[in-house]
């Protein structure tokens, strides 16, 4: 058994570990509002919002707006086909297909394949497919290949997939747990009222399971929010902002790069607080519904 | 009309197989395959030469026991892993007992451990230079230990060095343990703890007895995570080593800014038979699948 004694460092190793986690954090959260003479370091000389209007002026030739807009963006696609595609690849694994275990590992192998290897690895996809078809564009005398086509990289094509390759496998883990623990008396009395496939699903499955997709949800779009190692080689010509401000880390030498931190985490936080709240919503209705709601016979 | 019921989970994984497809397994294949493939200063030649890897591992043998830069990048690569993995899986065993363990609603039990989980959903690029106001030459700790005239000239050692990029990796990735063995912590059947009490086991033999050998699951897929992230980093040991110390992520990040990518992609395929090894060692001790 475990003693009162050891419980109690316990907690303190926890409280220790949770000030660990946060508080480099919250040392930027106050930095970036940093008075003018202020640098990068404490003590804070005044407080201003000076390095918040300096960011919003504009970091030297970087358009962090756009770069800001293309990730959301992109996290909204990743976060809609993570949510998609592991919910379907989920049901499909509740029962043995050809190659699901085959499928089962690659996608584990996706995940814990080195970062760097998968990005130039999609890199040299697309590559190799614009050789390909500048090359078969000369050689049939395409005009518009010839004159005006460039890459095939790019923000939804390379800089997508490559994300996905990270978000999916959580999605899938995740809707692994789920199924491991769903009691599927619950689809068969579905069957037994005479719901078909399609309705079964509809209204015995997917209001249970509704809070963790909120959870694939969360997963999906912050993990592509901040996403860099994977998308670094692989996003085109217009950078995401995780992207943006690993450059900046070398370049900017005043709180302007705190400001745009306590920004970016402010929309993560914002995310996760929505997507939780969203989750505990749907998890009471879905435990408090009584189960006398019946499918038409 | 009606798909054979056979066929129904086949179409379902269909859209998650053809992305795993053509984002991991086409683009995997690619790296292999250019590996072997010849470059000059602006393109990639198609070829099967070997002098990507030749170039790698050249003279590496004959200037033994000095090592050449390839065996060095490793050896330091290894050296992280080693050293981060111990910590993290320190850390994160203490963390899971005292979440699975010691906290006693379940609702307190779900606070916490989100409390735990939210800086994953955050920027890692942030959370990396969240260590600079800290350990900067004009840094909290350094000015504190000088104030109080603990020390005359500050650290150098605290920012831009292999004790950063430790903390950070620490700091970034200690959660890739805590859930996992957090999850199979919550499995072990809580009457096997009062047996063990009620046979007078004290908390150390309840933790080497029970406790360790029912997390080992978990202890494993955590440090198969912590292992291959360390292995092929580039961002922290980049960010937080100030650009100084080698790693074969950054080794590849680089040849692929000179565009040389078949020398990159050679290096690759090193770097995941290296991290694979490794990896194939620790799933000989578990199935995941079943862990979840």
């Amino acid at each position: 058994m475990i003693t009162r004694n050891f419980r109690i460092m316990l907690g303190l190793f926890f409280s220790l570990f949770i000030i660990f986690l946060y508080g480099p954090t919250i040392s930027i959260l106050v930095l970036s509002f940093q008075g003018p003479e202020g640098g990068l370091t404490f003590p804070m000389r005044g407080f201003s919002t000076f390095w918040f209007e300096s960011l919003f002026d504009g970091v030297g030739v970087i358009d962090i707006w756009g770069a800001f807009g293309r990730s959301i963006r992109l996290g909204l696609v990743v976060m809609v086909l993570t949510v998609i595609l592991s919910l379907c690849a989920g049901m499909a694994f509740r029962k043995h297909f050809a190659l699901s275990a085959f499928l089962f590992y690659a996608t584990i192998s996706s995940l814990i394949v080195p970062s760097i290897v998968i990005s130039l690895g999609v890199a040299l996809e697309f590559r190799i497919l614009d050789d390909i078809i500048k090359y078969v564009g000369g050689n049939m005398q395409i005009q518009w290949i010839i004159n005006d086509f460039r890459t095939t990289m790019g923000l939804f094509t390379s800089g997508l997939g490559a994300q996905l390759t990270w978000t999916l496998p959580f999605g899938l883990l995740i809707m692994f747990a789920v199924f491991n623990r769903f009691d599927p008396s619950y689809e068969e009395a579905a069957r037994d009222l005479g719901a078909g496939p399609w309705q079964t699903f509809k209204e015995a499955v997917l209001p249970i399971i509704a809070p963790s997709l909120i959870g694939v949800a969360l997963f999906g779009f912050t993990l592509s929010y901040d996403e860099i190692a994977r998308s670094s080689q692989a996003i085109g010509g217009l950078n995401t902002l995780p992207l943006e401000l690993r450059g900046l880390t070398t370049t900017v030498t005043d709180p302007t790069i705190y400001a745009l931190g306590t920004l970016t985490t402010a929309v993560s936080f914002c995310a996760i607080f929505l997507f939780l709240t969203l989750f505990f919503i749907l998890r009471r209705r879905t435990s408090k519904r009584p189960p006398q709601e019946s499918l038409p016979s | 009309m009606s798909i054979p019921r056979r066929l129904v989970p086949l179409i379902l994984s269909l859209p998650f197989a053809t992305v795993i497809f053509a984002f991991f397994i086409i683009p995997l294949a690619l790296v292999i395959m250019v590996s072997f493939w010849d470059y000059n200063s602006y393109s990639i030649i198609p070829d099967f030469i070997f002098t990507n890897y030749e170039d790698i591992f050249y003279g590496c043998i004959k200037s033994l026991p000095d090592l050449c830069t390839s065996f060095a990048t490793y050896l330091s690569s290894l050296k992280f892993v080693f050293i981060v993995w111990l910590i993290t899986l320190f850390i994160g065993f203490l963390v899971a007992l005292f979440l699975a363990f010691c906290v006693s609603t379940l609702q307190m039990q779900v606070v916490l451990f989100l409390l735990c989980t939210i800086p994953f959903w955050t920027s890692n690029v942030i959370r990396m230079i969240s260590w600079i106001p800290l350990l900067g030459r004009n840094g909290l700790v350094n000015s504190t230990l000088q104030d109080m005239g603990l020390i005359e000239a500050p650290f150098e050692w605290l920012l831009y060095s292999q004790f950063s990029v430790v903390l950070a990796f620490v700091h970034l990735y200690v959660l890739f343990m805590v859930v996992p063995i957090f999850n199979s912590m919550m499995r072990i059947d809580r009457s096997l703890l009062e047996a063990a009490h009620d046979a007078g086991a004290t908390t150390w033999q309840t933790l080497t007895n029970i406790i360790i050998p029912l997390s080992r699951p978990g202890i494993i897929i955590g440090s198969i995570f912590v292992i291959t992230i360390v292995m092929g980093d580039f961002l922290t040991i980049g960010v937080m080593g100030g650009q100084q110390i080698p790693s074969v992520g950054k080794i590849i990040n680089v040849e692929m800014t000179y565009l040389q990518f078949p020398a990159a992609a050679a290096n690759a395929v090193i770097l995941i038979i290296v991290t694979l090894m490794i990896i194939f060692a620790m799933t000989k001790l578990v199935d995941i699948r079943k862990e979840l």
